[in-house]
């Protein structure tokens, strides 16, 4: 018996040492409850989401690479269409290599939601969700929610006027917010776990119109408040996605939750 | 022992990722889910790998939208002569984690579906998020439990690809009738 748990104890290691070396930073998030955008059901915004571990930066090309080095069957070329499309690690020069023109550093983009989840799964994490994503990137440098604050907002929208295609800034740049976590409203428009969830929160499961039953959610956009409206154009870009879509402005982040 | 355990679910995640081989590179077979079916017995996505095949999501606490989408698939199933109503298979993936074998039963046992030839499955939450995404169905689980979801009627040919998918379950157009029969044929 003990021989058998110092064994199991060595194999342990051994696998926490290898998510160890694949994975980036991570800062713990405290729990909190907090009112997402997108009601949860009918008029309910309030969400309570449990403490969990996010990493400080998007994966970068660098980590990707090492990813596909040891992964062969997530290289370009060699990945099933089931999983990606044609345009997945577009910015790259090759299957294993970065090419001269494209930061190491920068966040790697064109990456599918099944690449990024099989990522992550590897790296001993997951996805992130929506509401641990949006709860996260609410904080500013100083303040657990600093989403009434105009400069919040203006930061986001200043993003976006940025995105286009264009050469990508290395990870980590935008001044760390309150949990030590960067580029949460500059980066990356970046995937979740349930970005196939954020179109179906209203409830019209009794109408007896397939029409309107197909999607189910599309209410749920009309907008709360106008200052939801940063946070809004994120959840119509991730719900416009299929999992196996790639696009050169779109990246992730893992998460983890804490061991309990 | 505890330790023991945790350490084959790490390394089963790590496993898990890779996709397999043995399916063209667009099939939906390639996923590598766990399901437990109405009988409580393992299977895979796979299951009915050579056969033409209707795919769907569901859950068994489902009040309405469900049962309906069931009964599209039952009538869609009558419409058929009895040879290829014999050749047809159905596998519905519950979006609920807790649907256990006997809710599942109950729910093929309420709609008199043929139990050999239609699948009621659930899997882990995980899971479940893997087979909606292959199949672009959208789900999202409420505080009262229940779900939300876009209901989508999915056929695969024999090897798990994509041949024709329908929004309309309760009346699907004719071509989506036209492609069951003839992958049926």
């Amino acid at each position: 018996m003990r021989w058998s748990a110092v064994l199991a104890a060595g194999g342990l290691v051994v696998v926490c040492f290898a998510a160890a070396v694949a994975a980036e930073p991570f800062a713990r998030v405290p729990g909190g409850r907090f009112d997402s955008v997108l009601p949860v059901a009918p008029k309910v915004y309030a969400v309570e989401v449990a403490a969990f571990d996010l990493a400080t930066t998007a994966v970068t090309n660098q980590d990707f690479l090492g990813f596909v080095t040891t992964h062969p069957e997530w290289r370009r070329g060699a990945v099933p269409r089931l999983f990606a499309d044609d345009r997945y690690l577009e910015r790259w020069q090759g299957p294993l290599s970065l090419g001269a023109a494209l930061d190491p550093e920068a966040p790697v983009t064109g990456v599918s939601w099944f690449a990024a989840r099989a990522y992550c799964a590897n790296a001993g994490a997951r996805l992130p969700t929506w509401h641990e994503w949006e709860y996260a990137a609410a904080a500013d440098a100083t303040r657990a929610d600093a989403r009434s604050d105009p400069a919040w907002r203006q930061r986001m929208l200043d993003w976006y006027a940025t995105l286009g295609g264009g050469p990508l800034p290395p990870v980590g740049r935008d001044v760390a917010n309150l949990y030590g976590i960067h580029d949460l409203s500059a980066g990356v428009w970046e995937w979740v776990e349930d970005f196939n969830a954020l179109l179906v929160v209203g409830d019209n499961r009794e109408q007896g119109d397939p029409d309107r039953m197909k999607f189910c959610g599309a209410g749920a956009l009309s907008m709360r408040d106008r200052e939801a409206y940063a946070v809004l154009m994120r959840i119509a870009m991730l719900s416009s996605l299929e999992a196996r879509y790639t696009t050169r402005d779109l990246g992730f982040r893992c998460a983890r939750s804490p061991a309990p | 022992m505890k330790l023991i355990a945790l350490g084959f679910a790490l390394s089963a995640t790590l496993v898990g990722a890779a996709p397999a081989t043995t399916y063209p590179d667009d099939s939906i077979y390639q996923l590598q889910v766990a399901l437990t079916d109405q009988q409580g017995k393992a299977q895979a996505l796979d299951r009915y790998a050579g056969q033409p095949t209707i795919v769907s999501m569901f859950y068994g606490s489902c009040p309405h939208i469900c049962p309906m989408l069931i009964s599209s698939v039952q009538q869609l199933e009558k419409a058929l002569p009895t040879k290829e109503r014999g050749r047809m298979r159905v596998l519905f993936v519950s979006f609920d984690p807790t649907d256990d074998a006997k809710r599942l039963a109950e729910v093929v046992a309420k709609h008199g579906v043929d139990g050999k030839r239609w699948t009621l499955a659930s899997a882990s939450a995980d899971d479940v998020r893997l087979v909606a995404a292959a199949l672009g169905v959208r789900y999202v689980q409420l505080p009262d439990k229940s779900f939300s979801h876009s209901t989508i009627l999915t056929l695969l040919d024999a090897k798990g690809r994509i041949v024709r998918r329908t929004e309309s379950f309760t009346d699907p157009e004719p071509e989506f009738r036209d492609a069951l029969s003839q992958a049926l044929h």
